[in-house]
Parts: C-alpha cells; sequence; structure tokens
C-alpha cells in the first residue's frame, strides 16, 4: 500500500516537473518572440519604469546563456519562489498578487465542490430505482451537466441579482469598504460571495447526482445485493450497504473531477468580476502579462496536484479494503 | 458463473443456438426506436446539426457585420435581437451552432484518436509499454485542462477553429484512454484473440478486426461524450477571450456578451440564446448516450 | 414431506416471448432428504432452485403450486415471501465468493443481516462460533473483510450464514463448481453434516457434477428442456437409470470425477430444443433412439417402481 501512495507521488512529481516544463519552454519556443513583443505592448505609462522592465526582463530570460542554464536558473527561481515580476502592476512581484487572489477562489471553490459533492450523492442515491424520480432526476442532472459555468452565473446574476435585485453581481466584496475585520466587511463578503457559490454549485450538482444514481445502480445489482434480497433483507439495508459502496468510487471521483470544477470556478469569477485566480487569468491575458499568467498556471498545477493526493489518501483511510492491506492484514 | 438467470445470455441458451449478428442487430435496433432518451436526445442533436448547416446559407450578411439598429430586443426582422453594435444575434447563432459542432468534431476527433490508441495499446501490450502509457496517461490525466489550454493558445497570435480542436483534442483524451484500456484488457485474453495473436497477426491487425469491432458501441459513446466535452472547454476558452480571431461560435457570443455589459444593459437576448445552444447540443448528447447504453446493454434495457 | 411442488410453470420473459424454462414440474422433497438436481446448462434447474426462494424480475410465475411443511408457498407474491426467506427457505448461492459486502466486516453483516430479520445477533452469538469451528473456520473471520479470506473460506461462511436460522428448506446453487476438487469435497461433506445435525431439514443441491452429487445425495432429479425427465435414490440413477436421456447423461460421464462441463454432451448427438416455442410431446424425442409415434404426446412422470419416477413412454 506503501507503493501505491509511493506510485501515486511519483505520478504528481512527474507531472510537476511536466508542468513547469511546459511553463518554461511557451515564452521560449512559441513563434513569434513573445516577451518583446509582450514588453512592446506592457502598458506601463512610465519610460523609466519600462527601462528597468526591459533590463530585468532580459536578465531573467537570460536570453545570452545557454538553454540548460536558462532552464535550470529557472528551477532555482522556483525554489525560492520567485515567479517574476508583473508587468501590470509593475513592480509588484507575480507570487504576491497571485497569494492576494487565491483565498476567494479557495473560499470558492470548496465549499461548492464538497457541499455540491453531498448533497449531489444524496439526490443521486434517492434518484437510483425510483423510476418516476429517476426519469426526471437523471435529465436534469444530465442538462446541469452540460451546462458551461459561466452561461448559469450569467443567467444567475441576471436574474437574481439584476432583475430580482437582492444580490450583488460584481466583485468580492463592496468597493466602498476597506479590507478589515468587522461585520460590515465580512456581510459584504458573504452577500458577494453567495451568487458565484450558487452558480457553480447547482453545475456541479448534476454530475454528482448522476454518478450516484449510476454507482448505486450498479450496487444494487451486485451479487451481495442479491444474496441479501434473497435471504429477505429489506430494501433498506440493502440500499444502505450500496450507497456506502458507492461513495467510494465516487471520492475518486472527486479528484477526476477537479480540474473541471476548478475551470468551472475561473469562468465564474469572470462573470461576476470575483476578485480570485479566474478575474486575475483574465487581467493577465488583457495586459498580455505573461508572468502573471504563467504563475498562476504553476500555482494551479500545484494546488491541483496537493489536491489529488489529499484525496488519494482519504481514499486509503476510508475503503476497508485498501485500509486493511496497508495495515498487513491476513490477505 | 455464466449462468446469472434473466440475463438474457441464458434466455438465449434456453432459446436454442443463437445469437447470430443480424439477430442482434434486429434486435438493437427493436430497443434503439423504443428507446425514448435516445430518440430525444438524437432528435435535438440533428435538428440543431442541421440549422448550423442550412441556418447560414439564408443569412445574406455575415454573422459579425454591423446590419441593424442598435440594441434591439428580438423582433420579427431580426428574431433574436441585435447587439450593442448592431449585429445580428439569429445570425451569430446559426453560425455559431456550426463553429461549435466543428469543434467538437476537431476536438473529440484528436482526443478519440489519442485516446483509443493510447488505450488500446496499452491495454493489448501490456507490460512495459502499458505501464509507460499509463503513466502518461494519468499525468495528463491531473492537468487541469483548461488551465494549460489558456497558458499555450495565450501566446497564439493567431487562432483557428482547427487549431483550437487539436489543442483541446490533445489535453482531453486521457479518461477515454483509461476506458478504453480497460475494454481492451478483458477482451485481448479472449479465446479468439489468443487465435489471432497465435496464427501471427499483426497487432495493429488484430487491434483493428478482433477488438475494436467487439467494443464498437463503447467507443461511439466515448466519441459522444469527448465531443460533448470538447464543446465545453472550447466555449470556456472563447469566454475567456481566447478563441478563434474573427471567428463566431456561441462561447465568443458569451464572450461579447460579458464584455460589453449586456447583464447590466438588461440585454438577455444576447447572452441566453448561446448558452442554450451549447447547453441543448452537450445536454442532448449526454442524454442520447445514456440512450445508447440502455440499447447496447441488456443489463440496463427495460421490459 | 417438506416439500411439494405441483405442475409449477415458470417463464422468462423475453423480447421474442416467453421462454418457457420451467414447464409444469412436480416432485415431492422427504424431511431429510438432500435432491441432487442435475442435467444439462438451459434445462432449468437454476431457474427451478431460484424459483422456490426468489424470482428475478423477467421471471413470471405462469401455474402450479409449492407446498413447504404443509403451507402454501407464495412465490408470486414478493410481500408474502418475505417472512419464509431464510427463516423457512435459504439460499447457498452460485456467487458465493461475492456474496459479502466487501466493505463490511463479515461479523457485522450477519448481525445487520440477523437484526433486520429479526433475530438478535446476542442470542445466536455462541451458535454462529459454534457452527464457524464446525466447518473449520476460526471465529476471528468475524472480524476480518471478505478481501482477507479466500475464496474456500468465504464459500464456507456463507454456508453458516445462510443456514444460521436451521431452514426447512436449503437450495444450494452449483455451490462447488467454482472451487477445487479438494474444497468440493469438503464443502459438499459439510452440507451432508449440516443434515445430519438437522440444521437444515432437506436440500435441493443444484449441479451439474453427476458424481459429486452421487456420493452426498440422497435422490437425485434429472432435468430435460424444462421438464422432469427421471428422480430417483442417486444410486439407481447412477447404476440403473430407466429414462433414455438418463442414461445417455450417465454413460457420456467417461468416469467418476468428471462433470458435464458447460452441459456439452459429447455423446448426445444434437442439442436440446429451444425454450422459446418448445416441442409439443416429449421434449427429448428429437435426439432419442427410442422415440416412436406416442412420443408426440408429452409422457407423464409416473413412479415406475417406489421411490422411482420417470418420464418416458417407454418406461411406463
Amino acid at each position: 500500500m506503501w507503493r501505491y501512495i509511493g506510485r501515486k507521488l511519483f505520478v504528481y512529481l512527474l507531472t510537476f516537473v511536466i508542468a513547469v516544463t511546459i511553463n518554461w519552454m511557451i515564452p521560449r519556443f512559441m513563434p513569434g518572440d513573445p516577451v518583446r513583443s509582450m514588453l512592446s505592448r506592457a502598458s506601463v505609462g512610465n519610460p523609466e519604469a519600462l527601462q528597468r522592465m526591459n533590463e530585468y526582463y532580459t536578465g531573467v530570460f537570460g536570453l545570452d546563456t545557454p538553454l540548460h542554464e536558462q532552464y535550470l536558473s529557472f528551477w532555482a527561481n522556483l525554489f525560492r519562489g520567485d515567479l517574476g515580476v508583473s508587468v501590470m502592476l509593475y513592480p509588484q512581484p507575480v507570487l504576491d498578487i497571485i497569494l492576494r487572489a487565491v483565498p476567494f477562489t479557495l473560499g470558492l471553490l470548496l465549499p461548492s465542490i464538497i457541499l455540491s459533492w453531498i448533497v449531489g450523492n444524496r439526490i443521486g442515491a434517492f434518484a437510483a430505482r425510483k423510476k418516476l424520480l429517476d426519469n426526471t432526476i437523471l435529465p436534469v442532472g444530465y442538462i446541469l451537466t452540460a451546462m458551461p459555468y459561466m452561461w448559469l452565473a450569467l443567467l444567475l446574476a441576471w436574474s437574481l441579482g439584476i432583475v430580482a435585485g437582492v444580490l450583488p453581481t460584481a466583485g468580492g466584496y463592496s468597493p466602498s469598504l476597506r479590507v478589515e475585520f468587522s461585520w460590515l466587511f465580512i456581510s459584504s463578503l458573504l452577500t458577494h460571495w453567495v451568487l458565484p457559490f450558487l452558480s457553480m454549485f447547482v453545475v456541479a450538482l448534476g454530475g454528482w447526482a448522476i454518478g450516484m444514481r449510476n454507482m448505486i445502480i450498479y450496487e444494487l445489482e451486485a451479487d451481495y445485493s442479491n444474496y441479501l434480497q434473497a435471504l429477505g433483507a429489506p430494501t433498506r439495508l440493502i440500499r444502505r450497504y450500496a450507497f456506502r459502496n458507492a461513495m467510494l468510487p465516487q471520492i475518486t471521483g472527486l479528484a477526476v473531477q477537479l480540474g473541471t470544477v476548478l475551470s468551472g470556478a475561473l469562468l465564474t469569477e469572470i462573470v461576476f468580476n470575483y476578485p480570485g485566480l479566474g478575474t486575475l487569468i483574465l487581467q493577465a491575458l488583457n495586459n498580455r502579462d505573461f508572468f502573471v499568467l504563467q504563475g498562476t498556471f504553476l500555482f494551479v498545477v500545484v494546488g491541483v496536484l496537493i489536491a489529488n493526493f489529499i484525496i488519494d489518501i482519504v481514499y486509503v483511510l476510508v475503503d476497508p479494503r485498501t485500509r486493511v492491506q496497508m495495515t498487513g492484514g491476513a490477505a | 458463473m455464466s449462468e446469472i438467470a434473466g440475463a438474457p445470455g441464458t434466455a438465449d441458451a434456453a432459446g436454442g443456438p443463437e445469437p447470430t449478428t443480424e439477430r442482434k442487430t434486429s434486435e438493437v435496433l427493436h430497443f434503439a426506436v423504443r428507446n425514448p432518451k435516445l430518440l430525444i436526445g438524437l432528435g435535438i442533436v440533428l435538428s440543431l446539426l442541421l440549422l448550423g448547416i442550412i441556418g447560414p446559407l439564408f443569412i445574406e450578411h455575415g454573422p459579425n457585420e454591423y446590419v441593424g439598429p442598435k440594441s434591439q430586443p428580438p423582433s420579427g426582422e431580426y428574431w433574436l435581437g441585435t447587439t450593442s453594435f448592431g449585429q445580428d444575434i439569429w445570425a451569430q447563432f446559426v453560425f455559431g451552432l456550426r463553429a461549435t459542432f466543428l469543434i467538437g468534431v476537431f476536438g473529440g476527433g484528436v482526443a478519440f484518436v489519442i485516446g483509443t490508441t493510447v488505450g488500446f495499446v496499452a491495454g493489448y501490450k501490456g507490460g512495459i509499454v502499458d505501464e509507460i502509457l499509463n503513466m502518461l496517461t494519468n499525468v495528463v490525466l491531473v492537468l487541469p485542462a483548461l488551465v494549460v489550454l489558456i497558458v499555450i493558445t495565450a501566446y497564439l497570435e493567431v487562432r483557428g477553429v482547427f487549431i483550437q480542436g487539436v489543442f483541446i483534442g490533445l489535453t482531453s483524451w486521457p479518461w477515454a484512454a483509461r476506458a478504453v484500456r480497460s475494454q481492451a484488457l478483458s477482451l485481448s485474453t479472449r479465446d479468439y484473440v489468443d487465435l489471432a495473436r497465435l496464427s501471427g497477426r499483426r497487432t495493429w491487425r488484430i487491434i483493428t478486426t478482433e477488438i475494436a469491432p467487439n467494443m464498437s458501441s463503447y467507443l461511439v459513446m466515448s466519441f459522444i461524450l469527448l465531443f460533448g466535452g470538447s464543446i465545453l472547454i472550447a466555449a470556456g476558452l472563447d469566454f475567456i477571450g481566447l478563441g478563434p480571431t474573427n471567428g463566431v461560435s456561441l462561447g465568443l457570443m458569451l464572450e461579447s456578451a460579458m464584455k460589453w455589459s449586456s447583464l447590466y444593459l438588461g440585454m438577455w437576448w444576447w447572452f441566453i440564446p448561446p448558452g442554450l445552444g451549447i447547453t441543448a447540443i452537450v445536454g442532448s448528447l449526454y442524454i442520447l448516450n445514456v440512450g445508447l447504453d440502455e440499447v447496447f446493454n441488456p443489463k440496463l434495457r427495460e421490459l | 414431506m417438506t416439500l411439494r411442488v405441483n405442475d409449477l410453470k415458470v417463464y422468462y420473459q423475453t423480447l421474442r416471448g416467453d421462454v418457457h424454462a420451467l414447464d409444469g414440474v412436480t416432485f415431492d422433497l422427504a424431511d431429510g432428504e438432500i435432491m441432487g438436481l442435475a442435467g444439462e446448462s438451459g434445462c432449468g434447474k437454476t431457474t427451478l432452485g431460484k424459483s422456490l426462494i426468489r424470482l428475478d424480475s423477467r421471471m413470471r410465475h405462469i401455474g402450479g403450486t409449492i407446498e413447504l411443511d404443509g403451507k402454501d408457498v407464495p412465490i408470486a407474491d414478493e410481500k408474502a415471501m418475505v417472512p419464509l426467506r431464510y427463516h423457512e427457505i435459504s439460499l447457498i448461492p452460485q456467487y458465493a465468493m461475492s456474496a459479502l459486502n466487501p466493505t463490511r466486516k463479515i461479523g457485522r453483516m450477519i448481525n445487520d443481516l440477523l437484526r433486520a430479520r429479526g433475530v438478535r445477533p446476542a442470542d445466536i452469538a455462541d451458535e454462529l462460533k459454534r457452527r464457524l469451528e464446525l466447518v473449520g473456520l476460526d471465529t476471528d473471520v468475524l472480524d476480518r473483510f471478505p478481501i482477507e479470506l479466500s475464496g474456500g473460506m468465504k464459500q464456507r461462511v456463507v454456508m453458516v450464514m445462510s443456514t444460521l436460522l436451521n431452514p426447512s428448506l436449503l437450495i444450494a446453487d452449483e455451490v462447488t463448481s467454482a472451487l477445487d476438487v479438494s474444497t468440493q469435497r469438503a464443502v459438499a461433506e459439510s452440507l451432508v453434516e449440516f443434515r445430519d445435525r438437522e440444521y437444515i431439514k432437506s436440500m435441493v443441491f443444484v449441479t451439474h457434477d453427476i458424481s459429486l452429487v452421487y456420493q452426498m445425495a440422497d435422490t437425485i432429479m434429472v432435468m430435460y428442456a424444462g421438464h422432469i425427465v427421471e428422480k430417483a435414490s442417486a444410486s439407481t440413477i447412477v447404476n440403473a437409470p430407466r429414462h433414455p436421456y438418463t442414461q445417455m447423461l450417465i454413460s457420456a460421464l467417461p468416469e467418476v470425477g468428471s462433470t458435464t462441463e458447460q452441459g456439452r454432451l459429447e455423446g448426445i448427438p444434437g442439442t436440446p430444443p429451444g425454450l422459446l416455442n418448445p416441442p409439443t410431446g416429449c421434449r427429448f424425442k428429437d435426439r432419442c433412439p427410442l422415440a416412436f409415434a406416442k412420443c408426440a404426446e408429452r409422457p407423464p412422470l409416473v413412479e415406475i417402481e417406489p421411490g422411482h419416477w420417470a418420464a418416458c413412454w417407454k418406461t411406463g
């Protein structure tokens, strides 16, 4: 079982190395010298600053040193936490800008993933094998998963925010407030959080409900279910077993869906102009600030890898089969 | 083990020596024409496809031309209204449908080819080849596709539907590879595959003539899912502003609707149709897939 | 008389029509009797086994009655069957290896089931341990997950679990087919021991392995294409069968220890008739060397000598 975790770790490490390498390669090997074009278009008013930036970037890219040295120094900078300096917010370090945005993205992502997972599983289990419910919940679930995240966000912003006017539709908190630990600020934070959260929650819900429904049907057809039925066990007991067993693959599903939900969060943030990583990416793109863009990419990849690893560990602990093997059972 | 009474296999065995391919085909057809999920899903997808193919033929101006009055709600003349610049949203919509299907074919196609190839080879060859391909699959699987695509396409000066499709395909194949691998793995131990292997047939021939045909329904369903997935990813990229340069697509419509504050101007006719179009296409594809699953998988059929 | 089955008909509903898997089956099972139920695959033996405890969703009860200890067994009535299951009629399934919930400790699963069937686990805990030891299992299997047990161990756990409430009738469906020969023996012997200790009153042992059933069963019933062809004591069936089908079935066994693998009988030319639109009359007539005009009528199952029934015009 330690071997299993070791393998996983190896894959994640490999992924990280590949991601960093992609990150390093793209600006250097893309046609059209993107760095130059970025600098030429950089929206920095002060010519002196522009001059300093030019020097800085020439230094960073080490355009006159051999490629492998460039690559190694890239890694060295990375380990020092140096992701470069932003163009659009010169001279702020990219890392600082990202760290400011991360809490907003996490605050949106974690509750919506966890709650949609829990509620979706319940709904799916409820729907399975109840014909009428199944025939309504299943199509609704598929339509929800088919919705582009940003579209549902737009619909909610329009209906609840603009037409009904009950919730704010832009920003992470009211622009008239200072960031502080006060009731006013926190309530503003919360009201601005509701709509983006809701739209992510709803889209993700469908996928979990469908997954659970399918898994439960599979479990209800498993041999142990048939055996219990033949021995007259009540449906309640059989469904309870099926639910517990169907939860396990759903945990793995959490890891698989992570990328999709994360993309959804980024798109949703853009709709609500929510000050997380998604909005940051959009700003970076509009300002052609590739340093921020690439820093965000690395950050997101690392986050996804860590989350994957956590899910792996949770799975090992929750599934008695793997747990037994790990503690050296008789098998 | 096979003697699970009630499974059609048993009924067939009891019913004498069958089932011939002909019988199987007619049975699948029998269930297909009676499966509402399949029929409804297919119906919606095909009508939208038809609209995307034929619709643009009736529109004399380009989708992005400024043809009408600005910010008009839907009317008899402009069925879906106009944008803040006086573009015909109906025209954009039908052209956008076309582009959306195209990206589904390109992206889904590339992902399908890579995914099935990797899956077949890994599942059939096993051993070290399997190990390496599995590792590769896992690496691409954990990388968040949209974020990778953003970083790559951000550096492209000019972007087209085809390039977008290729990149989407390159990042979204892993789950298909996994699914195909496990299927191929179980099929590659069957007798007839062993026979083919013993008779010295080439690996590629065995895969294409013995293994793939026996999981064709599975492959069709994988392609449909990849197709839908590509559409959603493309819409996301378009929305961020990384869509085809000077193109038109449902995602780009959402982008400009967002960029030009249709939300705050109350121009619902600008952002509702493109999202609805995407949802309708992808949603019906998914439901069509459930229908196909029920038709091909006897266990899910209802009597 | 424990079990009395009278003219039982159970069909499978399929797209192309009803499959007449059990087409008028009549037999009795005495107290303490272990009956082997043999025949080629697709002959209806598994259907019969299932019909006695639980019809699956495609099976329809068309006619006939079942009586257990003098009481009617309402097989078509899912609700009314529940009280009988486990308490009166129990099952060791074909898939015993996978019959245990993989994520539940075995002891907990047994307790869950007992509680659900209105039995306090504490009342029966000692008996459970005694029986586990009887089949050669350590009582600490109760604290294990199924994955920690070998196939044979799981099989024995299921055997004990299924018979814990001392049912009148136990259906053992191909329980030995997934085991190696020595384990098969042990399982068969344990089942006989269960009967001797009166854990179970009677048993239907569905199998395609005639040589195994010969060693453990009191009687053997042979089925062909949804009909019973012959029932007699095990030694009579093996040594002096009267029905031409049974005779060919026995002679097709090269020697004791071999099985009628997958129902392929090299010795009998032809294949069993399809049960979708089964032929009238004797269903074996197309393959039977003795067939004559009268075989166009269905031969009744008659007692040709005490305890020996056969359905053939030539034996009557």
